[in-house]
């Protein structure tokens, strides 16, 4: 976006530049047509309430989809992102039910406690994978696949393998509540979407992530410090993991020790459609939004044609790998 | 008698824009022939041809008299023709014979490798050669230098005739040169055509017999090299007189500024001491694995030095990251660009700016004006060929992501400048600009330490030169008290 503002029009349609439209927009071209085809193939696709509803099922994967997309532009993976969503959903639960027995003694606790706690849990399990990937260069597929179990079994420790029931409508208000007839966690994603956005392509830190993804001996050698920058990518997916898990118990109204499973899939899959490379340095995260509402949309219309669930997930497989195809042949052809 | 190899016309476009115009090139059995061109002269485009990787657009050639047409790599291998590249691909985890063999091992019963009749083929064959190598070594084991010699002993092992060697020599030392010029040698007194690739000419004039020059993809000319001298040669590479190669403009005065103590890193360097005036250019040589780099590691907080101590105008300073040097006004133009120096998927303005982020974001945010009037300034300076700077840095040719990294470096407009090969794999007129810049720099008070490990840039440039052997300094010897041959004596 910053290569074409400052050029003059008659350099628009040179092949350079026609590459460089296909490349930032080729997916959202890609979304658009998928939108048209739906509309056109059922009238209540393209009504507000389904609308809303898209939006609404996209919200928790586009918000951990978001922190993937730091973590990948580092070379990096996050695979614990389902577990911590479990984590930090049930330990915040616990400081928003009024139930006697799941909760915390002296409970209901304030919702913004409870969402403080939930985020730090997030924060936490990041910080510890981030100083593992770092500081012990454990590769991060091995490091967030040990936080996957670990996560998921401190879950089931911590809630006795139970759920926690009956959150307060506080709490529930960030899963259920609305603000002008928004859903409030489509406007946390688009406050996570914004903040990110601006922090990737307007930051001094933004400029920093690409640099260590692009050319980590490049970037040591130009004083940056690539341990600070690749702990720093886990905690924010871990911080956002935290945030999509209380996002999930509160519009569920209960935090189920066995939420989130799968969700790192998904989450990976939309970056990936969105055009980040797994090689790192390259991706945005407009595209990683773009590939998360394809997602959305794909289930919300494959559920409107009544096609099951189960050939849901063959076409999701097909679409991930044919996305990863498309870029391929399209960084060589072009 | 039929050329090994001849080619005329020879064209190939890469989406509209031609790489090569009119290839034309003939070689003769038990010759030496250099190919010659600048970074973007077609050189590589016509070895990707010849080698069956990239399909023509037009042109003929002729294998002993034969009009071919290869599609593949195996096809223009099965012809007798092989290439030596530049970055070698052996399988690391395999034997040396294996790596010869690799893809038509003997066959043994019930389909295994029949690994004895391999070991001992190799052995012979490397015998033959009298390359001093174990066949049944493993390839992650030996040097670069020595893997080069098993990709010769594979090209023969193909039978091949017409051996193409793409820059060998800029990943060996001055001896292992010595030692593949020596099996150049033998390759032509066996009747064998090697087509040498290099930037560096004094090998030419060494090793070759005949020369072909290549400018902005068309062909130049060709002749006897015994009929042309080297000014000659650079003409018709640059398109244009060079005059000088080397320009000295700086001098150095009188006033110390960046001393180095008894540095020490246990196995790497040993008790390393000199003292760099202002406005001076000092030069470092030494084979590779002398320790050369390692110095620079450990002055640059990327290694950590056991002893020793640093002193920036009569000041002792403590280096323990990049960022802790970087403040000093040091900076370190890294050997290979590729690795360490440019973030390739990156474009060229953000290139430059990536050593100075902190300084254009006061406020955390990025100040965009600053980078675009940053990257502005560089491109200017340093002359650098880009169509936009927001360009990626990876569609510029080598001579110019060496500019870029150098402007990256520069624009931190620092006090001490550490160059650690600064022309590698850069053409001809690249160079001779950033021995102008480098000039520029230390005439205007800058200080200068290089590493080179090519000689006559080494004398050309520098003031005094510090000769590093086995991790240990040889001395230090002024630009006017020594030569190549005392340098690689006391290299050696």
């Amino acid at each position: 976006m910053s290569s074409i503002d400052n050029k003059p029009a008659s350099a628009w349609f040179n092949s350079d530049s026609r590459r460089l439209i296909i490349q930032e927009y080729g997916i959202f071209f890609a979304f658009l047509l998928l939108a048209v085809i739906l509309s056109l193939s059922n009238e209540y696709f393209l009504t507000p309430g389904n609308i809303s509803n898209v939006l609404l099922q996209t919200s928790i994967n586009g918000v951990l989809a978001i922190g993937m997309t730091f973590v990948i532009l580092t070379r990096g993976i996050d695979l614990s992102v389902g577990s911590v969503v479990a984590l930090a959903g049930i330990v915040s639960a616990s400081f928003a039910t009024t139930s006697a027995t799941a909760g915390i003694a002296g409970g209901p606790y304030p919702f913004y406690v409870a969402l403080a706690i939930g985020i730090l849990v997030g924060l936490a399990c990041g910080a510890l994978v981030g100083l593992i990937v770092s500081r012990f260069a454990v590769p991060a597929f091995v490091a967030t696949l040990g936080m996957l179990s670990a996560a998921r079994g401190a879950t089931l420790i911590y809630g006795g393998g139970k759920p926690v029931p009956a959150l307060t409508p506080e709490f529930r208000w960030i899963g259920t509540g609305n603000i002008l007839g928004i859903p409030m966690p489509v406007i946390l994603l688009a406050i996570v979407f914004a903040v990110s956005w601006w922090v990737l392509t307007r930051t001094r830190f933004g400029r920093y992530i690409y640099a260590v993804g692009g050319n980590p001996h490049a970037a040591k050698t130009s004083g940056i410090n690539v341990f600070r920058m690749k702990f720093s990518v886990y905690v924010i997916s871990g911080g956002l993991s935290g945030l999509a898990g209380m996002m999930l118990s509160a519009r569920t109204g209960s935090a189920l020790p066995q939420a989130g499973i799968a969700y790192e899939l998904d989450a990976i899959a939309a970056v990936v459609i969105g055009g980040t490379s797994l090689s790192g340095g390259v991706g945005r995260v407009t595209g990683t939004l773009i590939g998360a509402l394809i997602i959305g949309v794909m289930n919300n219309g494959l559920d409107l044609m009544g096609i099951q669930s189960y050939y849901q997930q063959v076409l999701k497989g097909a679409l991930i790998v044919g996305a990863v195809m498309l870029d391929q042949k399209r960084n060589q052809g072009l | 008698m039929q050329p090994l190899l001849k080619v005329e016309g020879l064209m190939k476009s890469f989406g509209g824009v031609a790489a090569l115009r009119d290839g034309r090139f003939e070689l003769e059995g038990g010759s030496v022939h250099a190919l010659c061109g600048g970074n973007g002269a077609g050189k590589s485009t016509f070895l990707s041809i010849l080698m069956g990787i990239h399909r023509r657009d037009g042109g003929k050639i002729w294998r002993r008299g034969e009009l071919v047409e290869f599609n593949s790599p195996a096809e223009a291998l099965a012809s007798g023709i092989a290439i030596i590249e530049q970055e070698l691909s052996p399988v690391p985890h395999m034997t040396v014979a294996e790596n010869i063999y690799l893809g038509r091992e003997p066959s043994a019963r019930f389909g295994g490798i029949d690994f004895k009749t391999m070991n001992r083929d190799a052995q012979a064959l490397l015998d033959r050669l009298e390359f001093n190598i174990r066949a049944s070594q493993y390839m992650m084991n030996l040097s670069v230098a020595q893997m080069q010699l098993v990709e010769i002993a594979k090209a023969l092992s193909h039978d091949a005739e017409v051996i193409f060697m793409d820059e060998p020599t800029s990943a060996i030392g001055e001896k292992e040169a010595q030692q593949l010029f020596a099996t150049i040698a033998r390759l032509k007194a066996e009747g064998k055509g090697v087509v040498y690739v290099s930037h560096r000419l004094s090998e030419i004039f060494q090793i070759a017999d005949s020369y072909t020059v290549f400018r902005d993809g068309s062909y130049v000319g060709s002749g006897r090299l015994a009929d042309i001298d080297r000014p000659g040669l650079i003409h018709m590479i640059v398109g244009r007189a060079l005059g000088e190669e080397y320009i000295k403009t700086n001098a150095p005065t009188n006033i110390t500024a960046f001393e180095v103590s008894g540095l020490t890193a246990p196995g790497k360097i040993e008790d390393i001491s000199f003292a760099v005036r202002k406005g001076e250019i000092f030069g470092i040589y030494g084979l590779m694995g002398s320790g050369r780099t390692e110095i620079f590691n450990c002055l640059f907080g990327l290694d950590k030095a056991s002893k020793g101590g640093v002193q920036l105008d009569g000041r002792a300073i403590s280096v323990r990251t990049p960022a802790d040097a970087m403040k000093q006004g040091i900076a370190f133009v890294t050997e290979d660009r590729k690795v360490t120096g440019l973030n390739l998927s990156d474009s060229v303005r953000n290139n430059i700016c990536l050593a100075s982020l902190p300084e254009m974001s006061p406020s955390f945010t990025m100040r965009r004006r600053d980078e675009q009037a940053a990257s502005r300034e560089m491109i200017a300076h340093f002359g650098i060929k880009a169509a936009r700077d927001t360009m990626p840095v990876s569609g510029l040719s080598g001579g110019n992501q060496q500019k870029v990294v150098l402007g990256k470096w520069f624009l931190r407009k620092p006090k001490v400048l550490l160059l650690d090969e600064p022309t590698r794999g850069v053409d001809v007129g690249a160079k001779r600009e950033i021995y102008r810049i480098i000039c520029d720099f230390a005439a205007e008070g800058g200080t200068v330490v290089m590493i080179s490990s090519e000689i006559d840039e080494v004398l050309g440039m520098s003031d005094r030169i510090l000769v590093m052997r086995g991790g240990r300094s040889a001395g230090i010897y002024a630009r006017e008290e020594t030569d190549a041959q005392s340098l690689v004596h006391l290299s050696t």
